[in-house]
């Protein structure tokens, strides 16, 4: 019974550490909700091995005090989205770099950084910072969220209130081999407003990053991100979501490379006949150091007649690790629902493997939900079939492989966007050519 | 141009023999008709030659134009000019149709030494040859044979064939699931391609197909070996009363 006990002293120990170095603020209209958010840190906890949610996934390197050098990586090819007509800004290592972004003014969408916005009185952003994260912390504590939105640094507000002309595109870029970055972004998609949103590359040696992203009745959010290629990075990204009536949330995610990426998902269906997508494709090749990748996704419907998507799909070599946690809880009187959830990992070795907890609770009874999740290697049948036509057998490969990713990319609704992304692919399967 | 030699396969994870010595020469410009009953080793015929796993050759040859090809990848024999027009083609979601042909071609091209097809000739050529199949530009949009029905499938294996030009085909059961019109597309699709360099190798169970794919030679497979070989009159001689006393025959 000793033993326990040590390890929660420890934990109280370096929870406490991480307190005292979050500087408490004194104004600005985040400063009650970085109070509140510091003090619900410390109420949970930094997350465990022992935690049921972290069975899977170590959270040490991301909690630990010192950042573990992450080398820097120079991918060596063109910015993705780079000829995307799109509002640009940068962030290096977590600091805004003004003279490598676009003028956010001239956006034609409301876009203020959280750091200047201390002292100002906005808002709409006031009713959305730490608020969606403070709902998403229940059932499930999810205290590197709490910890992000006590000691973010910086990060966007943006705000929407018409069809936005292009797609804000954030970039992040990674120079320092130690550095901690801490972003916190607010959107709010006003009523029958939309917006396009992009976040690419790799952001710090050690990256925590929360979204809330607000879409109000008839509003539309796509999200398209991609993580990667730094080999020795370290992230824990949460985003939060709360969909009102009538509208649409879509996000998808390419992780490639990174020894630990943890992505949470957490949506709130709060409006009748509602719609959110949340989908994932991750390629891992443990040749190069460690992959870790997790999905961690919490879709709660909370209304009438809505519908959830979850499609998460793994591709591992090499002792490469997927992890996929996914839920979906109906609550009672949300009727209609359909809800789906497909997690499937890809083995190309038996070095790898994919850990996976699907899970279903349902307090309604005239609802739809299906569940899936599969592990496998390359179908030797179709493999045979595309060699039987003259295709080489790696060239077969990296064809089936896009083959089974095809249903996550497919949630990417802009057709260029998707398009890009497998490019990516197709490049870092043409990398792997064994 | 496809000679097999007392070819004797046996299944690799288990001690059982499918193929007890198969002697078979097709020429080139031939058509040639292999029927059988059930379980006779006609398909694996087919995939031992064409190259899938799973399969041990444990005496025997089968040669293409001379070459060895039962110690050649898949992709090099498909190089080497043979073609498999499977009985169930695989759907593969995601690939496009005109990628994944695109995709074959040009890997056979460059294997063969030669140059790549441009896009836009690649375009004009399948577009070209899938008229005379009725398979329209939207089939060939669409993922590989996903949602396609049996008829497609089998008319997207022949659009196969005609875009790679192979010198020897083999097609295992096209008939099987298509109804007479399909059947008979498919039939002159096959037809279309007869040439003086093509030779064809058609495993069929029923003479049905061999009305429309008129065959120069029919052999009649059994236990893993051709037990007899004559001209068309043998299919319509299998047609008429079954397998049965052909086998009782040489027994």
């Amino acid at each position: 019974m000793a033993s326990p006990k040590r390890k929660d002293t420890a934990r109280e120990a370096a929870t406490e550490a991480w307190i005292a170095s979050v500087p408490v603020p004194e104004a600005g209209f985040t400063a009650a909700a970085r109070k509140d958010a510091l003090a619900r840190f410390g109420a949970m906890g930094l997350p465990g091995r022992r935690d049921e949610y972290w069975k899977f996934t170590d959270p040490s390197s991301l909690t630990a005090p010192e950042v573990p050098p992450a080398a820097l990586f120079d991918a060596g090819e063109a910015q993705l989205f780079g000829d995307v007509d799109s509002v640009k800004l940068v962030f290096t290592d977590g600091a805004f770099d003004a003279g490598a972004s676009d003028d956010p003014a001239a956006a034609g969408v409301e876009i203020t950084r959280l750091a200047e916005a201390g002292a100002a009185d906005i808002h709409w952003a006031q009713d959305l910072y730490g608020v969606l994260e403070a709902r998403g912390q229940t059932p499930v504590a999810r205290p590197l969220a709490a910890l992000n939105t006590a000691a973010a640094g910086d990060g966007v507000l943006i705000r929407v209130t018409g069809r936005a002309e292009k797609p804000v595109h954030l970039i992040y870029r990674h120079e320092s081999e130690t550095s901690d970055a801490i972003l916190h972004h607010c959107i709010k998609v006003e009523a029958g407003a939309e917006l396009t949103l992009l976040e690419t590359g790799p952001a710090a040696a050690r990256f925590n990053k929360v979204m809330e992203v607000d879409v109000a009745t008839g509003g539309r959010f796509h999200h398209v991100r991609a993580q990667g290629r730094d080999h020795e990075r370290r992230a824990a990204t949460h985003i939060f979501a709360r969909v009102a009536e009538g509208s649409l949330f879509k996000s998808f995610t390419l992780t490639v490379n990174g020894q630990l990426t943890r992505n949470e998902c957490v949506i709130e269906i709060a409006g009748d006949n509602a719609s959110a997508h949340v989908a994932g494709a991750a390629l891992g090749d443990g040749s190069y150091g460690k992959f870790h990748h997790d999905d961690t996704v919490f879709v709660t419907h909370d209304a009438v007649g809505c519908e959830s998507r979850q499609v998460f799909k793994k591709v591992l070599k090499n002792g490469a690790t997927g992890v996929f946690q996914g839920k979906i809880l109906v609550k009672p009187g949300a009727q209609k629902t359909d809800g789906y959830q497909i997690s499937q990992s890809l083995l190309l070795d038996e070095d790898s493997q994919f850990l996976a907890k699907p899970e279903l609770e349902i307090y309604a009874d005239d609802v739809k939900c299906s569940h899936g999740s599969t592990t496998g290697a390359i179908d030797e049948t179709a493999l045979f079939y595309l060699r039987s036509r003259g295709v080489e057998k790696e060239e077969a490969t990296a064809l089936l492989v896009l083959s089974f990713l095809a249903d996550a990319i497919e949630e990417i609704e802009d057709e260029r966007l998707a398009g890009e992304i497998v490019g990516r692919l197709e490049d870092w399967l043409a990398r792997r050519k064994t | 141009m496809l000679e097999i030699k007392n070819l004797n396969v046996k299944l690799e994870e288990e001690d059982k023999q499918i193929l007890k010595g198969v002697d078979l020469t097709v020429e080139a410009g031939k058509v040639h008709a292999i029927m059988g009953p059930n379980g006779s080793g006609k398909s694996t015929l087919s995939y031992v030659l064409s190259g899938r796993d799973g399969y041990e050759v444990m005496d025997g040859s089968a040669t293409l134009d001379g070459e060895d090809i039962l110690e050649m990848e898949p992709e090099e024999r498909a190089a080497a000019g043979l073609f498999l027009a499977f009985q169930y083609p695989v759907e593969i979601p995601g690939v496009g149709n005109m990628t994944f042909l695109r995709s074959a071609l040009n890997a056979q091209r460059k294997a063969r030494g030669e140059s790549e097809v441009s896009a836009g000739d690649f375009l004009k050529l399948v577009r070209e040859k899938a008229k005379t199949l009725k398979i329209d530009a939207e089939m060939l949009k669409r993922p590989v044979n996903v949602g396609f029905s049996g008829g497609e499938k089998k008319r997207n294996e022949i659009l196969q064939m005609a875009v790679l030009e192979p010198t020897m085909c083999i097609l295992d059961e096209t008939d099987s699931g298509l109804d007479v019109d399909a059947m008979k597309l498919v039939a002159d699709g096959v037809n279309a391609l007869r040439d003086p360099r093509r030779a064809f190798l058609v495993i069929t169970h029923y003479q049905r197909l061999l009305d429309h794919i008129q065959p120069d030679v029919v052999h009649i497979m059994a236990d893993g070996r051709i037990v007899k070989t004559g001209g068309p009159e043998l299919a319509l001689e299998v047609e008429k009363n079954g397998y049965a006393d052909i086998l009782a025959e040489i027994a």
